[in-house]
């Protein structure tokens, strides 16, 4: 079971349970409890449909538990997004009708930042992700990493003190992921933000995170976490370390079953 | 427009041309005046002062028509897609009201609306606005439910999320929806004028059949066609770029 351990717990589910009316009703999470130690890198993997997506709706204030609580900074969440969470989606969110630069600016619009306050911050997101010879392109005119792009700079200029990202490098190439691996690893760093990420790819979770929790199939609790022990300043260079391999072998000796039962089989 | 598109819109115009004075050279001057004759019988009537109180009728309605086939199309199109239910039900029922030949419910009109403007203004709406209805309908349907989650995490107002992200990602469909519309609009508002009618464009190419004026008839549709076509062109351009290019600058 996940806990905060050593240092101050900044987002927490406890004894969280989602289940889905229907007939019959689906119970898609839980029981499972889950502490975000302030500023670290979090993982989840899992088989599909164990609910890790679930889960993140849960934590971001997206949609509230059956059973359970969950808190972040001390305050609980009840079905609403508090100021200081961020989320990147897996599917494409940038809007087609705006331009890169509008894009990243939209959030700080509509909370009603000044001008010169937007410019400065949306100036500085393009620059961090790279996006600068692109700020009056449109999403039509980029590519796929390049739009999930715009959508971090979307979220990291609002200045999230907690960053949820569902699987956000989904679509793309595994070169790209790596690459866009540096990225995350670098705008982690520089925010001081705690993060959590959920992706069904164990290199991604074994070279990215601090700790990896592993879910089991549906319902999702968590079976395993696993600590990295990887030093703050890391990047991708890391998978050709042997640590790198035990990590990684290790998350899908719990997986191999629970991905198995997913799919319908017993393991052998 | 690139070269090859200059070219290709020439070669269009000149095939419909030589198919013109094919079907002149066919059917002969009690049918349908050559091109060059009606070109420049049209220019004598755009010349003139008969023809703008009939372009002027004509347009009057077709503005109030397409007026309230943008604005019903869109609400109704709005409210079915948005109450999934109620646009099941709808839907197949509005596909096959369109499919209804709508000259046929003309009588009915006449009698409802009596002669004159509203008849012609009604007979517009008919036809213009189940397309703009179905486009803006499967546009609410199809909205990525990512925007609007997208929205949630910036604690957006509903207002804010109606003006700010919803209504922005439907007008790429509502544009189609308006171009099909504003065709259909000027189809019914036109036969409209020609069955019960005093004025209009319509009410010209009707006169000019039954009086025998074919130079009038083939004039008044070139220049009926013309407008049509460059509005229509207009409307693909705005089209085309909301689609492809995502450029409309807001």
């Amino acid at each position: 079971m996940p806990d905060a351990g050593q240092g101050a717990a900044h987002a927490t589910l406890s004894g969280v349970v989602r289940r889905y009316p229907g007939n019959p009703p689906v119970h898609a999470l839980g029981p499972l409890d889950l502490a975000l130690r302030r500023g670290e890198f979090f993982s989840v993997v899992g088989p599909s449909g164990c609910g890790k997506s679930t889960l993140l709706d849960v934590l971001a204030g997206l949609s509230a538990p059956t059973e359970g609580s969950a808190s972040f900074e001390g305050a609980p969440l009840r079905g609403q997004v508090p100021d200081g969470i961020g989320v990147v989606f897996q599917e494409d969110a940038s809007f087609p009708w705006l331009t890169v630069a509008d894009n990243v600016a939209f959030g700080l619009r509509r909370a009603g930042a000044d001008a010169a306050e937007i410019a400065r911050r949306v100036a500085y997101a393009l620059d961090f992700m790279g996006l600068k010879d692109f700020a009056h392109a449109y999403p039509a005119q980029l590519s796929g990493g390049m739009r999930q792009r715009v959508c971090i700079a979307r979220t990291l200029v609002l200045r999230p003190r907690l960053i949820l990202l569902d699987e956000p490098f989904g679509a793309l190439d595994q070169q790209t992921r790596l690459l866009m691996g540096d990225e995350l690893l670098r705008l982690w760093r520089e925010t001081d933000a705690t993060v959590l990420l959920i992706t069904h790819a164990l290199d991604e979770a074994a070279m990215l995170s601090d700790r990896v929790g592993v879910m089991s199939a549906r319902p999702g609790r968590f079976i395993d976490t696993v600590e990295t022990g990887w030093p703050r300043e890391r990047d991708s260079r890391i998978v050709s370390e042997a640590a790198f391999g035990a990590i990684t072998a290790r998350l899908w000796s719990c997986l191999r079953g629970e991905s198995l039962k997913a799919l319908g089989r017993e393991a052998p | 427009m690139t070269r090859l598109h200059r070219a290709d819109t020439l070669l269009v115009i000149l095939g419909v041309l030589l198919v013109w004075q094919g079907v002149f050279a066919y059917a002969g001057s009690t049918a349908i005046t050559a091109p060059l004759a009606t070109f420049a019988y049209a220019w004598g009537l755009l010349a003139g002062n008969f023809i703008w109180p009939h372009v002027g009728a004509t347009m009057l309605a077709f503005a109030m028509a397409l007026a309230i086939s943008a604005v019903l199309g869109v609400a109704l199109g709005v409210v079915l897609g948005l109450r999934r239910f109620a646009g099941d039900v709808a839907e197949p029922l509005i596909a096959a009201f369109y499919t209804i030949p709508k000259v046929t419910l003309y009588p009915v009109m006449l009698l409802i609306f009596g002669l004159g403007l509203s008849a012609k203004v009604a007979f517009g709406v008919i036809h213009g606005t189940v397309p703009v209805l179905l486009f803006t309908l499967t546009a609410v349907k199809t909205l990525p439910s990512v925007y609007l989650r997208t929205a949630r995490t910036m604690r957006m107002p509903p207002r804010d999320v109606a003006r700010h992200i919803v209504l922005p990602a439907l007008v790429p469909e509502i544009v189609s929806g308006l171009r099909v519309g504003f065709a259909l609009t000027l189809l019914g508002v036109i036969i409209g004028e020609m069955f019960a009618s005093q004025r209009g464009l319509g009410f010209l190419i009707i006169n000019g059949i039954n009086s025998n004026n074919v130079p009038m008839t083939t004039s008044v549709t070139l220049i009926v066609v013309v407008f049509a076509v460059a509005a229509n062109g207009a409307l693909l351009a705005l089209d085309r770029q909301l689609h492809h290019g995502g450029r409309l600058r807001t």
